[in-house]
C-alpha cells in the first residue's frame, strides 16, 4: 500500500489532520460546542462555492470563510448575548444557502465539488501537502504553546474572566484554530464530515481517560489511529476514505463508551 | 487597614427597566469577611457584578482597592468562584488540574507550569485539605469537595480579595458547614478578604463578623447576632 506514491501523500496529509482536527475540537467540545465545526464547514463551503465563481483557489477562499465565520459565531455568542446555538444555526443555514447560491451561479454542481463535499483524500497533491503541513504545524503549535490557558477557561471561563485573563482573544483564537482547521481537513474527509474528526476522537478519549491531559493526548492518538485505520480500511476494501475513517472514529467512541461501563460495573 | 470594596450611591437598572438595586454604601475593609446575602431576584448578583467591575452602576460610583472597579488594574489580585453551573464540573481533569488553572493570571498564559507555580498549586491543594485526591478526577468527588477544588483555585491565584457567588448552591447542609468552617481558616491564615455571596447565609452565619442582606437596596448591615430572629435561616441550626 505505501510503495503507491498517492497513498504516501493521503497518509502524510491525514497525519495532519488526524493530529490537529481532535486537538482543536478538544476545547470546542469540553465548551459543550461540538456542533461549530459542522456550522464552520458549511461556511467553507459558500468559501468553496465563491472561489469557483471568481475563479481563485477554492481551498484559499475556503480558509477565509472558515476562519470568518468561526470569528463571527464567538463574536455573536460573546458579544451579542445570542445563545451558542443560535448562533451555529444562523452560521449554518446561511452558509449552506450562499454556497448553493454561489455553486448554482458558477455552474459547478460536478466532480470538483464533490471532491470537497465527501474528501478525496486519495488525490492529494503534494501543493495540497504543504498547505496542510503549514497550516497543520502552526495549529498545532498555538494548541500547544496556549493549552493550559485554553484548558483553564474550559474549566471557569468566569473565573479566568475576573482575575483578568484575556477570555475573549483567547476564544477568538480558538474560533480562527476552528475555520484552519475546517479549510485544512476537507480535502481529507470532506466538508460533511469534518466536524467528526474534531468531536469523535475527543469523546471517546473523555469516556476513559481520568485527567484533561491524558483526555487531550489520548484524543489525538484516536485521532491518528482513526485516519491510519480508515485509510487502510478504504484502500484493501475500496470503500471511501472519508466515510471510513469517521466510522472508525465512531468505533472507537462506542468502544470507549462499552469499556467505560465495564470498569464501572 | 485600607478599603478593598467601595460602592458610594450605587443604583443599577437592566436596559431602561426597574432599578434592581438602588442607591447601596457599601465599604469593605481590609481583611473583612463578609456575607452578603438575600432573596433571588434581590439584586446581589448585580452587586456582586459591579464590585468586581463586570458591570458598571447607571448612578453612583464603585471601586476596588481605590481605583475605579470597571477599570480595575490589578485583576490578578481578585479570586473568583463562580456559581457551580457555570464551572466546568464535568470536564475529564484532576484536582491538580483544577487548581492550576488559578495560576493563569498570575503565573502567564504559555507554556507549562513552573515549579515556583507547581508548589503554589499544590499548597494550595492542601489548605483545602484535598491532598490525597489532588490527582484524582473531578468528577469521582462529591459535590463539597468539587467546591472545594474550585476553592483552591480561586486561592491559588493568591489573591488580596476572594469572592464566592453562591459557593454552597447544591452541596448537603453537612458539607456546607464544613465549607463554612474552611473558609473561616482561609481567611484567618491567609488574611485574605472575603464577600461571600448567597441566598441562604446559615452555613457561615457562625463564622461571619458582619451580614450584609440586599433586596433592592442593603436593608440590613452589621453583625449576625443583631439580625431579627424572624430573619435567620431555619435550613441551618446552630448551637
Amino acid at each position: 500500500m505505501l510503495e503507491l506514491d498517492f497513498m504516501r501523500m493521503a497518509f502524510a496529509a491525514g497525519s495532519v489532520v488526524g493530529l490537529l482536527a481532535p486537538a482543536v475540537g478538544f476545547f470546542v467540545v469540553q465548551r459543550r460546542m461540538s456542533l461549530i465545526g459542522d456550522g464552520i464547514g458549511h461556511t467553507a463551503f459558500a468559501g468553496v462555492a465563491f472561489g469557483y465563481l471568481v475563479g481563485i483557489s477554492p481551498v484559499l477562499t475556503a480558509l477565509v470563510a472558515a476562519v470568518g465565520g468561526a470569528v463571527a459565531v464567538e463574536w455573536l455568542r460573546a458579544r451579542r448575548g445570542t445563545a451558542g446555538d443560535q448562533a451555529l444555526a444562523l452560521l449554518f443555514y446561511t452558509g449552506l444557502a450562499a454556497g448553493v447560491v454561489l455553486v448554482s451561479a458558477a455552474g459547478r454542481f460536478d466532480a470538483g465539488l464533490f471532491a470537497f463535499l465527501f474528501g478525496a483524500i486519495l488525490t492529494v497533491s503534494s501543493g495540497d501537502l504543504l498547505l496542510v503541513g503549514i497550516l497543520g504545524a502552526v495549529g498545532l503549535a498555538t494548541v500547544g504553546l496556549l493549552y493550559r490557558a485554553l484548558a483553564g477557561i474550559v474549566l471557569d471561563e468566569e473565573g479566568a474572566y475576573v482575575a483578568g485573563v484575556p477570555v475573549a482573544a483567547l476564544n477568538v483564537t480558538v474560533a480562527a484554530l476552528v475555520g484552519v482547521t475546517v479549510a485544512v481537513s476537507m480535502r481529507i474527509v470532506g466538508i460533511l464530515l469534518v466536524a467528526a474528526l474534531m468531536v469523535l476522537p475527543v469523546i471517546a478519549a473523555s469516556r476513559i481517560a481520568r485527567s484533561m491531559r491524558g483526555s487531550f493526548l489520548l484524543a489525538l492518538g484516536l485521532g491518528l489511529a482513526s485516519v491510519w485505520a480508515g485509510l487502510t480500511v478504504s484502500y484493501y476494501a475500496n470503500l471511501a476514505a472519508g466515510g471510513a475513517i469517521v466510522l472508525v472514529a465512531a468505533a472507537f467512541v462506542l468502544a470507549a463508551t462499552a469499556g467505560a461501563s465495564l470498569r464501572r460495573a | 487597614m485600607s478599603r478593598v470594596v467601595e460602592l458610594r450611591g450605587v443604583s443599577y437598572a437592566y436596559d431602561g427597566g426597574p432599578a434592581v438595586l438602588r442607591d447601596v454604601d457599601l465599604a469593605v475593609e481590609e481583611g473583612e469577611f463578609v456575607a452578603v446575602a438575600g432573596p433571588n431576584g434581590g439584586g446581589k448578583t448585580t452587586l456582586l457584578r459591579i464590585l468586581l467591575g463586570l458591570a458598571r452602576p447607571t448612578a453612583g460610583t464603585a471601586r476596588l482597592f481605590g481605583e475605579p472597579a470597571h477599570r480595575f488594574s490589578r485583576r490578578a489580585s481578585l479570586g473568583y468562584l463562580a456559581q457551580r453551573s457555570r464551572l466546568g464540573t464535568d470536564a475529564p481533569a484532576t484536582v491538580r488540574e483544577v487548581v492550576g488553572a488559578g495560576r493563569l493570571a498570575a503565573g502567564g498564559l504559555l507554556g507549562p507550569l513552573r515549579a515556583r507555580e507547581r508548589a503554589i498549586v499544590a499548597q494550595a491543594i492542601a489548605d483545602v485539605g484535598l491532598e490525597a485526591h489532588a490527582d484524582a478526577p473531578l468528577a469521582r468527588l462529591s459535590g463539597g469537595q468539587q467546591q472545594r477544588a474550585f476553592i483552591a483555585k480561586a486561592l491559588a491565584g493568591e489573591p488580596s480579595l476572594l469572592v464566592l457567588d453562591e459557593p454552597t448552591a447544591g452541596v448537603d447542609p453537612g458539607a456546607q458547614e464544613a465549607l463554612a468552617r474552611l473558609l473561616e481558616r482561609l481567611h484567618r491564615e491567609r488574611r485574605v478578604t472575603v464577600v461571600y455571596v448567597s441566598h441562604e447565609f446559615g452555613a457561615v452565619e457562625n463564622v461571619v463578623k458582619r451580614l450584609v442582606l440586599v433586596r433592592g437596596g442593603i436593608v440590613f448591615d452589621g453583625p449576625p447576632t443583631e439580625l431579627p430572629g424572624a430573619w435567620h435561616d431555619p435550613s441551618h441550626a446552630h448551637a
